[in-house]
């Protein structure tokens, strides 16, 4: 049977068991618009800007495993998805992006509202498509779904012109793709396994450290089954947060910049680490010439020019995390680490960065802390960007699998509020908190419209300490305190809250914490709690831009002693 | 010595935008690239490309495996170490009086080179081979004055062999790499 583009595009949809699409219509995507009533199995959720479609469904795909689906139109409907496509690109989200282009003629004429996006997303998508006629339609959409799921997941993007989107073409929805230049290999290779376990089975200080491919993989049985049985400690980077008990006995906490000091003295110290789905990135790795000195790495990942791309790797395995770990554990020895686990624990003693001070002001780790007691830690978490993604990496504990969802690659502020909607959207059955602070919050909180028109029960809490923190933070401690530009002359958040039709509360004091969380929690739909909290606290641990991880400075006073001994100067 | 240019052939999708991917990739990335030759090959929906890299201030697994990345590249290697033939082709446009000209011809000839075509002033000279050839003829004639200069770039080919830049995966379903033969660092 004939049909135009634009049904196709919905009946491709169908198949690929799509059932909400964010987006923004516009020009150039009218006709596919026009045919959605036809499909009422799709629904699509209309946002306030299509940045906010693509961080939403970047969070939707997040949270359920599936791919998230956005549309835009033409020019800057199109340009506006390219930092949510980013975002989704760094950390590796399955999403598929449609947008409209203007009609083929008008192609390369500088056209009203045209723009090469295919061109502009190239470097920050897995793969993109420019379709020129309706036939190809079906097969372009099944390409895009099929890559931005296996493999290592990323976004596509399929760019369809106006009058592609109207003309007719029989329809058929191929069952498979052909991509001769596309095979990703999930079986770790037999002899890289024999290698890797038996580096296992003899270390001394082994250390695991996860990342974010453990949750995408699946994995988290073989996970804890690996490190239970080999009696391997384990740490995460900050998108690994989620992929194994945070309460186990053998967690260690995030590594990294503002990762627990115990966990970036484990790493400096173990004779063997185990990287699993995670790629090394410079703020988990901190300085990499001085990066696990003593220690053989085995690096697993899927991606294979992921290997060796910035840290040496012993011991290379390229698969999916879960297949790897499946065959790793075939032949894992049951060992013991009594003593590196002793000296772990001594370190997580006289380090005891998760412990929120009594008595003062009200502080940001208190308000995290308060979250996750009232919510018994069973809520899923999603922050935006800065200091307070940091404390809320740093004082919740995430038991639950896939349970932080965060911006970790690009650190794109105003991430928080529409991944938010994605996930609650995704996981209707939970509660979902978005931590927020108020400069990430402001750069995205048109999208509180979209939350109020979606009746999506998302609790805000915002970390309102009056400016841009973490610039600031540096700016205290690198720049001498100069604060250029960081001091953030905030709205009303609870009378803005209230315009949008959200019920909100102001918090000023410790007292009044749990209280706020309780009446947030006691409330149907979305709720807003802002909480205006020390403006000049700061995020520690903190390793300094350029310094290794052992330079881990744990409070105000040894850091400024360790600048000034150093004679660092700021180079970042 | 090992050579620090490395010679690597991909077999690529004939798509449009394909050598777009393939450069974007290279800036993006920061990788130095000596010179690529692109064209069709034995299978009509292919092209293939010779990227010639500079080991000394390029990381070429990195390359290689950053090319592999790309959906529509569907094979890429290095066959630097590889028994082959590479050749490249270039055009020279000599400066030729009557006096010159017939000393041009005897260089050329020693060269196996061509003439191509002759005018008032000038010759243009055709000369194929390695890039130590070509950059002798050239410093050769650069006395007698170069108007103008082109080069292709490195294209090359396995000596004998089964046909196909690489050997195909083994067939034991564990895929076309060769873990073990990852560079440490």
């Amino acid at each position: 049977m004939k049909m135009s583009g634009g049904q196709i595009v919905c009946e491709c949809l169908i198949k690929e068991g799509v059932d909400l699409v964010f987006g923004i219509l516009g020009g150039a995507i009218l006709p596919l618009y026009d045919v959605l009533p036809q499909y009422p199995q799709i629904h699509h959720v209309l946002v306030r800007h299509e940045q906010g479609a693509a961080h939403a469904a970047d969070g939707y795909a997040r949270a359920t495993g599936k791919v998230g689906v956005c549309f835009a139109t033409s020019g800057p409907g199109a340009t506006n998805l390219v930092t949510g496509i980013a975002n989704a690109n760094l950390d590796s989200v399955p999403v598929v992006a449609i947008t409209g282009q203007v009609a083929r003629p008008f192609i390369g004429k500088d056209a009203f509202q045209e723009v090469d996006i295919t061109g502009i997303t190239l470097p920050i998508t897995k793969h993109n498509y420019l379709v020129t006629d309706a036939g190809s339609i079906a097969r372009t959409i099944k390409e895009a779904f099929f890559l931005a799921r296996t493999g290592r997941p990323g976004p596509v993007l399929v760019d369809i012109p106006r009058d592609v989107f109207i003309e007719e073409a029989e329809f058929h929805y191929p069952t498979k793709v052909n991509l001769p230049g596309y095979k990703p290999v999930l079986h770790g290779h037999p002899a890289q396994i024999k290698k890797a376990v038996k580096l296992i089975n003899e270390a001394q200080r082994p250390l695991i450290i996860a990342g974010r491919g453990v949750i995408i993989s699946g994995a988290y049985d073989q996970f804890r089954y690996l490190a239970e049985t080999a009696q391997v400690p384990v740490v995460t980077t900050l998108l690994g947060i989620g992929c194994f008990p945070e309460s186990h006995v053998l967690s260690y906490g995030m590594v990294g910049m503002h990762g627990m000091a115990y966990a970036n003295m484990a790493v400096n110290n173990a004779d063997l680490i185990i990287a699993i789905g995670m790629r090394f990135d410079d703020r988990a790795t901190a300085k990499v010439a001085g990066f696990a000195p003593s220690a053989k790495i085995i690096h697993i990942d899927i991606d294979p020019a992921e290997i060796g791309k910035n840290v040496r790797v012993d011991v290379p395995i390229v698969g999916d995390v879960k297949e790897v770990l499946d065959e790793l554990n075939r032949t894992i020895a049951k060992t013991e680490h009594v003593d590196w686990i002793t000296q772990m624990d001594a370190w997580r003693r006289e380090h005891p960065v998760t412990v929120v001070k009594d008595g003062g002001g009200l502080i940001p780790q208190f308000v995290i802390r308060q979250i996750y007691e009232v919510t018994k830690g069973e809520t899923l978490v999603v922050t935006g960007v800065g200091q307070h993604q940091m404390w809320a990496a740093q004082h919740y504990w995430y038991d639950r699998p896939n349970s932080f969802i965060s911006s970790g690659g690009l650190g794109t502020m105003g991430f928080g509020l529409p991944a938010s909607l994605g996930v609650k959207m995704g996981r209707p059955g939970e509660t979902v908190w978005c931590i927020d602070g108020d400069g990430s919050f402001q750069m995205t909180l048109h999208e509180l419209a979209t939350v109020v028109q979606e009746k999506a029960a998302i609790k805000i809490a915002i970390i309102d300490n009056g400016y841009l923190g973490m610039p600031r933070q540096w700016q205290e401690l690198l720049y001498a305190k100069r604060y250029v530009a960081s001091r953030l002359i905030g709205p009303d958040f609870v009378k803005l809250a209230e315009a949008y039709g959200i019920p909100a509360l102001r918090v000023t004091r410790r007292e009044e914490v749990t209280a706020a969380i309780e009446r947030a929690m006691a409330e149907p739909g979305p709720f807003l709690i802002d909480f205006m909290v020390e403006p000049e606290e700061n995020v520690y641990p903190m390793v300094p831009p350029g310094a290794a991880l052992t330079e881990v400075l744990e409070e105000p006073k040894p850091l400024a002693k360790a600048l000034a001994d150093s004679g660092r100067l700021p180079n970042v | 010595m090992p050579a620090t240019k490395h010679t690597l052939v991909a077999l690529v999708e004939n798509k449009p935008g394909v050598l777009n991917r393939v450069a974007s990739l290279f800036r993006r990335r920061g990788f130095n690239i000596e010179s690529i030759a692109v064209g069709p090959c034995e299978t009509p929906q292919l092209s293939r490309m010779t990227i010639v890299v500079d080991g000394a201030t390029t990381m070429v697994e990195q390359v290689r495996k950053q090319l592999d990345k790309v959906i529509d590249v569907v094979r890429v290697s290095d066959i630097t170490d590889e028994e082959i033939v590479a050749r490249e082709l270039a055009l020279l446009k000599v400066k030729a009086t009557s006096a010159t000209r017939s000393e041009i011809i005897q260089i050329v000839d020693i060269f196996r080179a061509n003439i191509v075509d002759v005018a008032n002033d000038s010759v243009t000279v055709e000369v194929t081979g390695d890039e130590d050839k070509i950059n002798s003829l050239t410093n050769l004639l650069r006395g007698f004055g170069i108007k103008e200069v082109a080069r292709t770039g490195r294209i090359a080919m396995l000596r004998g062999g089964p046909g196909p830049i690489v050997p195909e995966a083994p067939a034991n379903g564990r895929g076309r790499r060769e873990p073990e033969r990852e560079a440490p660092g």
